[in-house]
């Protein structure tokens, strides 16, 4: 299966064409220019290199949040019009499974979190052991997700992450912006031993988010170009100052 | 691999959705409209009295495959047998506009098409040239939207020379300020336009805004204010207003002032042609008025229909086919740039 991935919902824009086992290309930047200036430049570069026809594609992944809201829908577009012109499917990959997927296999708990801002972050709790799943995943997932995705509270993370920790045994693993901005909020509430992921491994990389969607393509969850949309985790303000005012 | 390489029609794949309208078409010859789908928003938008930009995006997002397969299938066209994809990429709100880019964009790399970027203000120009086969350059234009006010001379195809804009709120913003502020409701230009029917313009006197120093812009936030100053001296009076006399009246006012600078236009450049277009093109008092204002002046008067007045991918099309033949092309890395000046690249 050859899957072309896009991952936009962070900071770095990153692009992968995966074939079966192997790689083929993966092109990250982390610069100023924005994902809508970068993005399909990026894309064309790689199918340059590659001598990529494009019709050779099986399906398109893309990161699908959360993450920026607009970073996401940049990503999120882009797949949809290449899905759209090439009659391909999507695979929607959550970003922090993709980013879970930096560490394969791993035994410790690993935890990507992006910054959600105010000492929260979105982030899920994952391990690739043997543990029981919180979310009930195929038994050939590799991926045991302990925690699904969600918007948490820095401090809520780290008590969950204690638990956790003094339950399994497990090292606690922390990679994504939300490690790199919380660091010191991390240090001063995490009890149980941890460590951070090296500049490599700590950012999204569509490499990982191609390698994720094969696996959620074997388990049949693909969808096509015209349903896919982000998962933002998060209502806009608007709708939820609205809530809260109907509520009242 | 084109499918017909012999057709003689360019036919351009459009993409719109700079505010709250999802729009798609496919245009042959910047003229002939083979379809044209808008879905609108304005259900949701209406709840919070105004355009969301974020509920805006998001449902650009959800929307927009289904929009642009809908003007394939309408069209009962397939993307081989498009020349080209177009796509709004200013001015407007821009998450809005970054949704839109991105997946034009991303249909013209996957089907290595030409891929050209629009301005928004130029499509609503170019309007006209959809309605009206015969229209051509050179002629004048006054441009009139929830987002935008400006008075264009239209020097030839895709070059244009803005004589003047709005200092502050767009002419469609007044609107919908003044219809939130008389209970009207969102969108104000439709509702004050049905409600001014029954109502007195002479009713009450407001100002005519004018900027100092410059005969061609617009001002039109110390109208809405003195609308607003007029309904709070009633209230403390205790005094019972009536509605359609405020909105005949401001109403009134405000297309004393398109109609007032559009005629200055026509007296100083000699404009042989002038047209009208955006959301507000569709009021009728201002149609009413410009089209008397042409007549007495014998100037040929051009406006699009409704449809093609309100935000809409076929004008972006009909303004893509002269970027088009004149070889312009924007490459992968164009971005959405909120405001985004006409005549600029």
């Amino acid at each position: 299966m050859k899957i072309l991935a896009i991952d936009s919902s962070g900071m770095p824009a990153s692009v992968a064409v995966c074939e079966d086992g192997t790689l083929l290309a993966e092109y990250t930047l982390n610069f100023k220019r924005t994902h809508s200036q970068t993005l399909v430049p990026m894309l064309d570069e790689v199918r340059n290199m590659l001598e990529l026809d494009l019709e050779s594609i099986d399906a398109i992944a893309a990161a699908g949040g959360p993450g920026s809201f607009t970073g996401l829908r940049i990503g999120s577009a882009a797949a949809k019009g290449i899905g759209l012109a090439l009659d391909k499917p999507l695979i929607h990959v959550p970003t922090l499974e993709g980013l879970a997927y930096h560490f394969y296999g791993s035994p410790c708990l690993v935890v990507p979190m992006i910054d959600a801002r105010n000492k929260q972050v979105f982030a899920g709790i994952y391990t690739f052991g043997q543990i029981q799943p919180e979310k009930d995943t195929e038994p050939e997932d590799p991926l045991r997700v302990i925690c699904d995705q969600t918007a948490i509270g820095v401090a809520q993370l780290c008590t969950r992450l204690n638990e956790l920790a003094q339950e399994s045994g497990k090292t606690v693993l922390l990679l994504g912006d939300g490690a790199h901005v919380y660091r010191d909020l991390l240090e001063e509430q995490l009890t149980m031993p941890h460590w951070y992921a090296p500049a490599h491994l700590s950012q999204q990389k569509a490499g990982s988010v191609a390698v994720r969607a094969a696996d959620l393509a074997r388990q049949g969850k693909l969808e096509t170009a015209a349903q896919h949309r982000p998962d933002y985790l998060r209502v806009s303000q608007a709708e939820r100052v609205r809530a809260q005012r109907l509520g009242q | 691999m084109r499918q017909n390489e012999a057709h003689t029609d360019i036919r351009i794949l459009a993409i719109e959705s700079s505010c709250d309208e999802t729009a798609a078409a496919v245009v042959a010859n910047g003229r002939k409209v083979l379809s044209n789908v808008i879905s609108s928003q304005i259900d949701i938008h209406t709840l919070y009295g105004g355009v969301v930009p974020e509920i805006a995006s998001r449902k650009h997002i959800e929307r927009i495959n289904q929009v642009v397969q809908q003007a394939l299938d309408d069209a009962q066209m397939s993307l081989d047998e498009m020349d080209a994809v177009a796509v709004t990429y200013g001015p407007g709100l821009v998450g809005a506009l970054l949704v839109g880019v991105a997946e034009a964009k991303a249909i013209a790399w996957a089907k290595n098409l030409p891929f050209i970027g629009v301005h928004h203000i130029e499509g609503h120009i170019s309007a006209n040239y959809i309605e009206h086969p015969d229209l051509e350059p050179p002629f004048g234009c006054l441009v009139v939207s929830g987002g935008h006010t400006h008075l264009v001379r239209v020097k030839d195809y895709g070059e244009y020379e803005i004589l003047g804009k709005t200092a502050d709120d767009a002419a469609g913003e007044a609107f919908d300020k003044v219809a939130r502020a008389i209970g009207l409701g969102y969108p104000g230009g439709p509702k004050i336009d049905k409600a001014a029917r029954s109502g007195d313009p002479l009713a009450i006197e407001f100002p005519h805004g004018k900027v100092r120093g410059s005969e061609y812009d617009f001002s039109f936030s110390g109208l809405k204010s003195a609308v607003l100053n007029y309904l709070n001296d009633k209230k403390m009076k205790g005094v019972q207003i009536r509605t359609e006399d405020v909105a005949a009246s401001f109403q009134k006012s405000v297309v004393d002032v398109l109609v007032g600078h559009s005629e200055a236009a026509i007296r100083e450049y000699g404009f042989r042609k002038f047209a009208i277009a955006g959301g507000v093109a569709s009021n009728s008092a201002l149609r009413e008025a410009m089209e008397a204002m042409c007549r007495k002046r014998q100037v040929e008067f051009y406006r699009p229909s409704p449809i093609l007045c309100t935000d809409n991918a076929a004008m972006i099309g009909a303004a893509a086919y002269y970027e088009y033949i004149k070889g312009v092309r924007s490459d992968w890395s164009l971005n959405a740039i909120p405001n985004l000046k006409l005549g600029e690249r």
